[in-house]
C-alpha cells in the first residue's frame, strides 16, 4: 500500500458513492414526509438519459445537470399524482415507476447508444489542485460531487433546524394531526416527492456524465435499490446516509482492485459484493425490531385523504 | 368547479373488474399519442403492435409460448401480493430455476430417459424456492424487508448465471461462446402443436393456475392469505401464523418462478444462455396486478402482456420502432391501472365540497 494506490482508490470511492448519496438523501426527505417511493431506480435511469441526451446535443454540462434533475422530477410527479391525489398503493406505484423508467429511458436512449460525452469538467484551482495527494481528492472534483456533499449538509439543516423541515416531519409522523393544525399534507408531500425525484435524477446524471460518460441501457444497475437500503441503514438520518454511501463506494474498490492484488476470483462473483453487502447490512439493521420501528416515520407508506 | 374524490360507502365490486379495461383503453390512447410523437402513423403502429403478431396461427402459438412464464410467475406473485408479501425478485428465482434444471439436463446429457424432464422441472422448482427461501428466512428471522432482499438476490442470481455460462457450463465445443451445449431431446419439452414452438409448458401453466384457484378459493391457506392482506389485526386475533404464511407465499411464488425458468430453457431456448428471460419476472408484477391477483385474471393479463412482447418485436421489424416501446407500454399500463383503481374506493364528484360539509 502506498500513496500511488491510495489516491486512485479514494477517487474511485468518491465516484462510486456520489450517485448513492444523491439518491439516498433525496429518498430520506421523501420518506420523512411519510411517502415510500420505490421508484428511485426508475427516476435515476431517466435522469441519466435526460442528462446525457442534453449533454450530447448541447455540450453544456450545466444544462445537462439541470435536465437530469428535471427528468427525475417529471417522473416523480407521476408518482406523486398517483399516490397523493389518486391515493394509489405506494409500493405498487413505485414499482411501476421503476418498470416504466427503465423502458422509457431505453426508448429515449435509442439514438444515443454509442455516443460519447467528454465528462464533467473538474474544478481546478491552480496550486491547490496540484497538491500531492489531497489536491485532486479535495480540490479536483466535479461540481456534482461538491453538490452531493452540500446536499447532505443542507438537508440535515433543513430537516432539523427549519420550520418547514419540522412541518415535513410532522406530516410524516402523524398526517392527521398535521392536517388539523393547518398544514397541507398533500402539498408538503408532493414537494418532498419532487425533491426526491430531482435528487435521484442528479444521481442518474452523475452516472451518465461523470461515472461512465456514455449511455448504456439499465446503467443504474440497481443503485436506486441500494439507495433505498441505505435509507433504512441510515435510520433516516442524512449524514449517516452520506457515510453509508461511502461505505458502499468502498466495497466497489474491493471489486475493482481485488484482481490487481492477484486475488483469483471471477469478476462476476466480485460484482455480487455490493448486492450481498446490502443484504447483510439490512439484516444487521432490521434485526432489532423496536429500533427499526422507532426510527421509521410513523405514517410511512400510508395514504392520506382529507375528508375521509 | 372542482373535481374531488368522495369515498364510497363500500368498495365497488364492479370497478375491480372494470378498472383493468379502463386502463387498457387509456394505455392504447396514450400509446397512440406516443407513436404520433415518435413520428409514425398511430393506427398503423397499433396494428403492427397488436394485430399483426397474432394474425397467423404461428403468431398465436408464439403468444402462448411468451404467456407461459408470465402466467406462471404472475400466479405465484399474486398469492404473495394478496398477503402483502412483496416478492419482486421473481426474475432471480426464474434464473435459479433455469440454472438448476439446466444443470441437470447437462449432467445427464447422455442419458435418454423419460424421467429426465420431470426431474428437471422439479429441480427448477427447487432452485426457485431455494432463492426465495433466503428472503423468507431473513424476513421471518431478522425482520428484513423482503422487497429489497429479493431484488438484491435477482442481481446476484443473474451474475451467478453469467459466471456459470462463462465458466463451468460453457459448451466445450462452442468456440468459447457463452452458451451451454444444446439439450438432448430427452431434456426438451414436447411440442403440443406440430410446426410451431408451442410446448407443453403452456398446459403446465394452466394447470398451476387451476391449483392456485383451488388454493385461494377452497383452502384454508388461501383464506388466511386473503385475511392477512386485508386485515392483519384480524388475522393475528384469529391466531393465523404470519411467519408460516410468509414462508408459504414466498416459496410458492419462488417455486412458480423457478418452474418458469426451467420451462424457458427446456422449451423455446433448448440450452442455457446468458439471458434466459427478457424481464418476465418484472413484467409478471404487472400481470399479477392487471389480473386482479386472481388466477383467471392472471391468465388473461399474461396473454395481453405476452402480446406486448410480440408487438414490440413486430413494430421493430415492420415500422423500425425501437424494441423498448414494449417496456414503456407495460409501465404505462400499470400506471393507468393504479390510477383507475382509485374508482374502486372513491367516486369522482364534480362541484364544490361545500354542500356536503353543510349537511354533515
Amino acid at each position: 500500500m502506498n500513496v500511488d494506490f491510495i489516491i486512485p482508490a479514494l477517487l474511485t470511492i468518491i465516484t462510486a458513492s456520489t450517485p448513492l448519496v444523491f439518491a439516498a438523501i433525496g429518498e430520506i426527505v421523501v420518506e420523512k414526509s411519510g411517502v415510500l417511493n420505490l421508484g428511485i431506480e426508475g427516476m435515476m435511469i431517466v435522469g441519466a438519459i435526460g442528462a446525457f441526451a442534453v449533454a450530447v446535443t448541447t455540450g453544456d454540462p450545466t444544462l445537462a445537470i439541470l435536465a437530469g434533475a428535471l427528468s427525475g422530477m417529471a417522473l416523480a410527479f407521476i408518482f406523486g399524482f398517483l399516490t397523493l391525489f389518486l391515493l394509489s398503493n405506494q409500493v405498487a406505484t413505485g414499482l411501476a415507476l421503476t418498470l416504466f423508467g427503465i423502458g422509457f429511458s431505453a426508448l429515449l436512449g435509442h439514438n444515443f447508444v454509442g455516443q460519447v460525452f467528454s465528462g464533467l469538467p473538474k474544478l481546478n484551482i491552480p496550486g491547490l489542485s496540484d497538491l500531492p495527494g489531497i489536491g485532486p481528492l479535495i480540490f479536483g472534483q466535479d461540481v456534482l460531487v461538491y453538490l452531493s456533499v452540500a446536499s447532505a449538509v443542507l438537508v440535515t439543516w433543513f430537516l432539523s433546524r427549519t420550520r418547514w423541515g419540522l412541518a415535513l416531519r410532522a406530516v410524516g409522523e402523524n398526517h392527521n394531526a398535521a392536517h388539523s393544525i393547518g398544514f397541507s399534507v398533500t402539498m408538503i408531500r408532493l414537494a418532498a416527492v419532487l425533491f426526491g425525484g430531482a435528487m435521484a435524477g442528479l444521481g442518474g446524471a452523475y452516472l451518465s456524465l461523470a461515472h461512465t460518460p456514455l449511455w448504456v441501457e439499465n446503467m443504474s444497475a440497481g443503485r436506486g435499490w441500494i439507495a433505498l437500503a441505505l435509507v433504512v441503514f441510515a435510520s433516516w438520518k442524512p449524514w449517516r446516509a452520506f457515510f453509508g454511501a461511502y461505505l458502499f463506494g468502498g466495497i466497489t474498490i474491493i471489486q475493482l482492485h481485488a484482481q490487481g492484488f492477484g486475488v483469483d476470483v471471477p469478476s462476476q462473483i466480485l460484482s455480487m459484493l455490493p448486492y450481498l453487502a446490502t443484504i447483510i447490512v439490512l439484516v444487521l439493521i432490521s434485526r432489532d425490531d423496536t429500533r427499526a420501528r422507532l426510527n421509521a416515520p410513523a405514517c410511512l407508506g400510508r395514504s392520506f385523504h382529507a375528508s375521509g | 368547479m372542482l373535481i374531488r374524490l368522495e369515498p364510497r360507502g363500500e368498495a365497488s365490486r364492479a370497478m375491480v373488474y372494470q378498472s383493468p379495461l379502463i386502463a387498457v383503453v387509456l394505455t392504447l390512447l396514450a400509446s397512440m399519442v406516443m407513436f404520433w410523437i415518435l413520428g409514425t402513423n398511430p393506427l398503423q403502429a397499433i396494428h403492427a403492435f397488436f394485430i399483426e403478431p397474432i394474425s397467423t396461427l404461428d403468431g398465436l402459438a408464439e403468444l402462448l409460448v411468451k404467456a407461459t412464464p408470465l402466467v406462471l410467475i404472475g400466479i405465484g406473485l399474486s398469492l404473495g401480493f394478496q398477503a402483502n408479501i412483496w416478492n419482486i425478485g421473481a426474475e432471480g428465482q426464474l434464473t435459479l430455476g433455469a440454472i438448476f434444471g439446466g444443470v441437470l439436463a447437462l449432467a445427464f446429457f447422455d442419458v435418454d430417459t423419460p424421467f429426465l424432464l420431470p426431474a428437471m422441472l422439479i429441480a427448477g422448482i427447487i432452485g426457485g424456492m431455494a432463492w426465495a427461501a433466503i428472503p423468507a428466512f431473513l424476513k421471518t428471522r431478522y425482520n428484513t424487508n423482503e422487497i429489497l432482499t429479493s431484488l438484491m438476490l435477482t442481481y446476484v442470481g443473474l451474475l451467478l448465471l453469467s459466471y456459470l455460462i462463462h465458466g463451468p457450463l460453457r459448451d466445450p465445443d462452442g468456440f468459447n461462446f457463452p452458451e451451454s451445449r444444446l439439450f438432448h431431446d430427452a431434456a426438451v419439452l414436447p411440442i403440443i402443436f406440430e410446426g410451431t414452438r408451442l410446448h407443453i409448458g403452456w398446459l403446465i401453466a394452466l394447470f398451476v393456475a387451476v391449483l392456485a384457484w383451488i388454493l385461494i378459493v377452497k383452502h384454508i391457506i388461501g383464506f388466511q392469505i386473503r385475511v392477512i392482506g386485508m386485515a392483519p389485526a384480524a388475522a393475528s386475533f384469529a391466531g393465523f401464523k404470519e411467519k408460516r404464511l410468509v414462508w408459504l407465499t414466498l416459496l410458492m411464488s419462488g417455486g412458480a418462478a423457478g418452474l418458469a425458468g426451467v420451462i424457458e430453457v427446456a422449451g423455446p431456448i433448448g440450452q442455457i444462455v446468458p439471458v434466459v428471460s427478457p424481464g418476465y419476472g418484472f413484467t409478471a408484477i404487472i400481470v399479477a396486478f392487471l389480473g386482479r391477483l386472481h388466477p383467471i385474471g392472471v391468465v388473461l393479463a399474461g396473454l395481453l402482456m405476452a402480446l406486448t412482447y410480440l408487438g414490440g418485436d413486430s413494430a421493430q421489424i415492420t415500422m423500425n420502432l425501437p424494441n423498448a416501446v414494449t417496456g414503456v407500454f407495460q409501465g404505462m399500463l400499470l400506471f393507468f391501472l393504479l390510477a383507475s383503481d382509485v374508482l374502486i374506493r372513491y367516486r369522482i364528484k364534480i362541484g364544490s365540497a361545500r354542500t356536503r360539509e353543510s349537511t354533515a
